[in-house]
């Protein structure tokens, strides 16, 4: 810093910068504070919290759709439409894949996994992600009806799940719910914009809806697991979530002058790992390093 | 760098040099406009001007402005491109506040803003150099004024 000592003694002042560098950057970057997946591996490997093996399971499918999902959104990143579209979706994405990571920890809780574990050396079957988040990327319009489903549904869970009996998984919702409201503000923004923009790009949300609706019904199935985690409070039941889901979606899309497809709903089975043939070869790429060099580290 | 800009700092090409703004040279009060300034950026072609021809519709450019705290004013942090002020609002915070930098964002277009001329900073700047009268402390108080 050249500039006048007076200058450097006020920055000290308002910033709280010890050293008034001059050549730092105009705006403080902090770590900030909020739960990460460091924090629960911690409580994990020193048996403070250990999850019940419903919830390992729970937390697993959770985990699981954030997973893939990230990494769908990774592949957009130098291919979206604009640069500041490119950081919106890979923000996007690492936000989902720091969700995977706290859900993948906690569930490996249960079985000594961790959570490198889970994501790199799991077989497709062994996956209890749902068939929408392994839904090609497509288009751009393709891309953000499936955000447009996944973050309203996200939404209201994670919003649901912040009062859920099981302490660790209202932790992690309470810190991703924040982070899912900015991604139904992204996705309703361009589901707005592209269905009012030009006849193309109306022609093309329309034909994303009609791609991704089909996956809407897995993310609101009851199965055994769901009800026993609703009689135990460690979840809410899906229908209360859809009911909200279907009125929030229901509004953008009315305020789009778009409609809800009428297409029948797929067969689901993800949750059981019956997977779609995307998902085979997201797990090739996504794991190819880890398998190939176990262990590694750089 | 000091907000109010040090003459004795080089100008710091981000700190100075607005990319899109219009420039006002210093003792010309109407900018002219057959004289662009040789030393700034290379000029962004304003929407619908013909040279900027080939691509189809560019987005606008925009300049972010980030407050990191209650208090303080909003800094510099950097420009991107939108079509529209909401998107370039959602950009910015992609862009400029993904390390918990900021409580507040301002974005305005980069054709609004008109910056001084960083080609003639002697004539705009350094006038005020060595005019020590200009500052309290060059004057003695004078015996027996109290609180001054």
């Amino acid at each position: 810093m050249t500039g006048p000592s007076t200058s450097a003694a006020h920055e000290d002042v308002t910033t709280g910068v010890a050293g008034g560098d001059g050549n730092a950057s105009a705006t403080r970057i902090t770590p900030g504070n909020a739960l990460r997946p460091e924090d629960i591996a911690l409580e994990v490997r020193t048996g403070a919290i250990r999850p019940t093996d419903d919830a390992a399971e729970y937390a697993l499918r959770l985990g699981d759709d954030a997973l893939i999902l990230a990494q769908r959104l990774g592949h957009w990143i130098s291919r979206a439409p604009e640069l500041e579209e490119d950081v919106a979706l890979g923000n996007i994405a690492l936000d989902q894949l720091g969700h995977a990571r706290s859900f993948l920890t906690y569930a490996g809780g249960a079985w000594d996994k961790s959570e490198d574990n889970l994501a790199y050396v799991r077989r497709e079957h062994e996956f209890r992600s749902a068939h929408l988040v392994e839904q090609p990327n497509g288009d751009f319009a393709v891309t953000i009806a499936r955000q447009f489903l996944i973050s309203f549904y996200q939404y209201e869970l994670y919003r649901h799940l912040m009062g859920s009996t099981d302490a660790t998984v209202a932790a992690i919702a309470a810190k991703a719910v924040k982070e899912v409201d900015y991604h139904r503000d992204h996705s309703a923004q361009w589901v707005l914009r592209l269905g009012q923009g030009t006849d193309e790009s109306r022609r093309r949300m329309i034909h994303g809806l009609r791609l991704m609706w089909p996956y809407v019904n897995e993310l609101f199935d009851e199965d055994p697991l769901t009800l026993r985690l609703v009689a135990s409070g460690i979840t809410v039941a899906p229908a209360i979530i859809r009911e909200e889901f279907d009125r929030l979606t229901g509004q953008v899309l009315a305020d789009a002058d778009l409609e809800v497809p009428d297409v029948p709903a797929a067969p689901g089975g993800g949750r059981r790992g019956e997977h779609s043939e995307h998902l085979g070869y997201i797990l090739a790429e996504m794991q190819v390093l880890a398998r190939e060099h176990p262990g590694a580290n750089w | 760098m000091s907000p109010h800009g040090n003459p004795e700092v080089p100008a710091g090409a981000a700190a100075d040099v607005i990319r899109g703004a219009r420039q006002v040279p210093a003792g010309s009060r109407t900018p002219e406009p057959a004289d662009p300034a040789p030393t700034g950026p290379a000029p962004v072609q304003a929407p619908g001007s013909p040279a900027a021809a080939p691509e189809p519709a560019a987005w606008d450019l925009w300049e972010v402005f980030v407050r990191s705290n209650r208090g303080l004013s909003h800094v510099h942090a950097g420009s991107l491109h939108a079509p529209d002020a909401d998107m370039a609002l959602r950009n910015a915070r992609d862009l400029y506040t993904r390390r918990n930098e900021g409580v507040s964002i301002w974005v305005v277009p980069a054709e609004a803003i008109t910056t001084s001329d960083p080609g003639t900073k002697g004539a705009f700047f350094e006038s005020p150099q060595g005019k020590d009268y200009r500052h309290a402390t060059y004057y003695t108080k004078s015996e027996g004024v109290k609180h001054l």
